[in-house]
């Protein structure tokens, strides 16, 4: 049964490459990747029941035994951030035809929409750090194709910088594994943790580990680090904003969550390092978020205190605020994406993505209205919805480990985010009727709505079915911190 | 592209063309044991045609040679990835490998191994990349 933890990688591969054959057939192409992405998700769906009752599968690929071969770990941590993916990839999938032009549809967006969730599947799925990096590289390379698909002005100019600083970030993070291999002599994630726990993380370890985290924090658009990611995230057409930031900051954090948790976890003084970044991150995210006029910016800018939300977790480093970060990263994945479909729907029925001029929207398109305020209260964790008990989960344990000045800032950043959020809300929704201003078309409005209707169920769900969701992070908060479970899994002695 | 005075340039592409085939088929089953393999047969051949494509022009390599490199790209990555899945049916671990030793007359005995279906499906790949690039690169006026 250990091949099962390379399905979610293979199906999506499968499928992409399957879909260049069939490119000049538009709508056989587009039924054959609802279905493809539908099945991806139903077998996903099943690994993580399966996972669910016989614990972690690891699969060592060709036969090599696991710390000389490469070996995929597919336990609840990685199999849940996957099953998230999945979810979210549905509604892309369903939003994408009403949202892209037909010439962008036609330079493959599916196959690079499907090497992309290959690349995410495997960077949570796989247990050696080189291969992480390789699938970093996967995951990347279809983020160029998509960032400038279609070819608009300010898409090309924003791709230069994302290819520049992500091929930067590349070049460091290969240079990193160089080091901790020259150093520690395996790439294996397990057999890591154990060397590296063997001498304690002295010297030169503790320098490798501050690397990686530059290289993550990249990628995870962290302070002072993520400058370059709210303009070219908002630069693509919103189905791939909806992807990158739903999913590629995620896997920054996994990666920091995964190697922090399990390699280098000895020293206190970087735990210290990751709760004053997560507060800075935290309140310059939200001060670019009040700071823009332009909606799509607005909650690209929001990516940012989400993101410190999660290190603070990492940084807090104890059960409960481990329990806390994966309870929130997969709400965030959700609500990201369901928020930028909603913003790209907005942007695209009003013809403008400048909150000033648009105005009265609820009148036209009630549904999209309370929609966007249902996203808005999640987002911002008002109880009962799912962000509540992710932030809950995080204060509480910063409470409890005597950190009352982050708890604050999480509370003013939470606060921050509801108003910037509400400035839309009150600006573009309410307000007089503007008939001239837009034509209303309700039937491309009810396209739009349905992948953000599947997004934000589950987005409820998560936060009203905290009962049965929260003893499972909790479960995976307590496996984070013995990483000898993980350890024996892969080694097996 | 082409040129009517390029008559050095031609008449060794012609030799040129065949000796690089002939080798890069040559590199492609010395692969996976020794120096060769699947990617550099595979940037072997596509370097042929390009000679060719820069000797004889556009009009006439097309004809000679009707592929959609997209398609071959796809076809290599295809392979590639099915001999990995392959072993699945075996209910081996994922990319799992193994060989057998078969006579072919004339060459004697011979050792086959699956990570050969592998490097073709990389061979064909980085020709359809290679040609991909190249061209598109070319055909931008």
């Amino acid at each position: 049964m250990s091949n099962l933890a390379a399905l979610p990688i293979i199906i999506p591969l499968i499928s992409g490459i399957l879909l260049i054959f069939l490119h000049n057939r538009m709508t056989v192409v587009r039924i054959l990747a609802k279905v493809l992405t539908l099945g991806n998700l139903a077998v996903v769906a099943y690994i993580a029941y399966y996972i669910y009752q016989n614990g972690t599968i690891t699969l060592e690929a060709g036969g090599w035994q696991a710390p000389y071969g490469i070996v995929l770990v597919a336990d609840m941590l990685s199999i849940i951030l996957v099953l998230t993916t999945n979810l979210v990839a549905v509604a892309a999938v369903f939003y994408a035809p009403s949202s892209l032009s037909n010439k962008q549809e036609h330079f493959y967006f599916y196959t690079f929409y499907f090497l992309l969730i290959t690349g995410v599947s495997g960077a949570f799925l796989t247990g050696d750090i080189f291969n992480l990096f390789v699938f970093y590289e996967v995951m990347l390379m279809a983020s160029y194709a998509l960032i400038v698909l279609g070819g608009g002005r300010i898409q090309l100019r924003e791709s230069i910088k994302y290819v520049l600083i992500n091929l930067f970030s590349s070049v460091l993070f290969v240079t990193t594994v160089a080091f901790l291999y020259s150093v520690v002599g395996t790439v294996n994630m397990a057999q890591l943790a154990e060397r590296v726990g063997e001498v304690e993380q002295k010297g030169i370890l503790t320098t490798i580990a501050i690397l990686f985290f530059f290289v993550f924090a990249i990628k995870a658009a962290l302070f002072p680090l993520y400058y370059w990611l709210p303009n070219s995230y908002v630069a693509p057409n919103p189905v791939v904003s909806a992807l990158f930031g739903a999913l590629l900051t995620k896997v920054g954090i996994y990666s920091i969550l995964r190697v922090f948790t399990l390699i280098f976890i000895y020293d206190p003084n970087l735990q210290q390092f990751f709760i004053w970044i997560a507060g800075l991150t935290m309140l310059f995210g939200v001060i670019g978020a009040l700071s823009t006029n332009n909606i799509k910016l607005v909650i690209a800018y929001n990516i940012i205190p989400a993101v410190g939300f999660m290190i603070l977790g990492i940084g807090l480093f104890n059960q409960t605020a481990i329990s806390g970060t994966v309870y929130y990263l997969v709400h965030d994945m959700i609500i990201k994406a369901a928020l930028f479909l909603l913003v790209g729907a907005v942007a695209y029925l009003a013809g403008t993505t400048d909150l000033r001029k648009i105005k009265g929207f609820m009148h036209h398109y009630p549904v999209l209205g309370w929609l966007f305020l249902l996203a808005t209260f999640v987002l911002a964790g008002i109880p009962p919805f799912s962000g509540f008990i992710g932030k809950l989960l995080l204060l509480q344990a910063g409470l409890a480990s005597d950190r009352v000045i982050i708890v604050i800032i999480g509370l003013i950043t939470s606060f921050l985010i509801l108003l910037s959020l509400m400035r839309i809300f009150i600006q573009c929704f309410w307000g007089e009727k503007d008939n001239d201003a837009y034509t209303v078309d309700k039937q491309a409005a009810r396209k739009f709505t349905l992948p953000v209707i599947l997004l934000l169920f589950f987005s409820v769900v998560l936060g009203i079915g905290a009962e049965f969701f929260y003893p499972i992070a909790e479960s995976i908060g307590k496996y984070l911190m013995n990483p000898e479970i993980y350890i024996d899994s892969v080694l097996k002695e | 592209m082409s040129r009517p005075n390029d008559l050095i340039l031609r008449s060794t592409t012609s030799l040129i063309a065949f000796i690089l085939f002939g080798f890069s088929i040559y590199l492609y089953f010395a692969g996976h044991n020794a120096p060769g393999g699947g990617f550099i047969a595979g940037l072997m051949v596509s370097s042929a045609i390009v000679l060719m494509y820069m000797a004889y022009g556009f009009e006439a390599v097309n004809k000679i040679l009707p592929i959609n490199y997209r398609y071959c790209t796809a076809i290599g990555l295809m392979i590639a990835v099915l001999t990995g899945v392959g072993s699945f049916f075996f209910g081996e671990p994922f990319l799992s490998h193994t060989f057998g030793y078969l006579y072919i007359p004339f060459f004697g005995n011979k050792e086959l191994a699956t990570a050969m279906l592998f490097d073709l499906g990389v061979y064909i790949t980085v020709l359809g990349i290679t040609m991909t690039i190249i061209l598109s690169i070319a055909d931008d006026r």
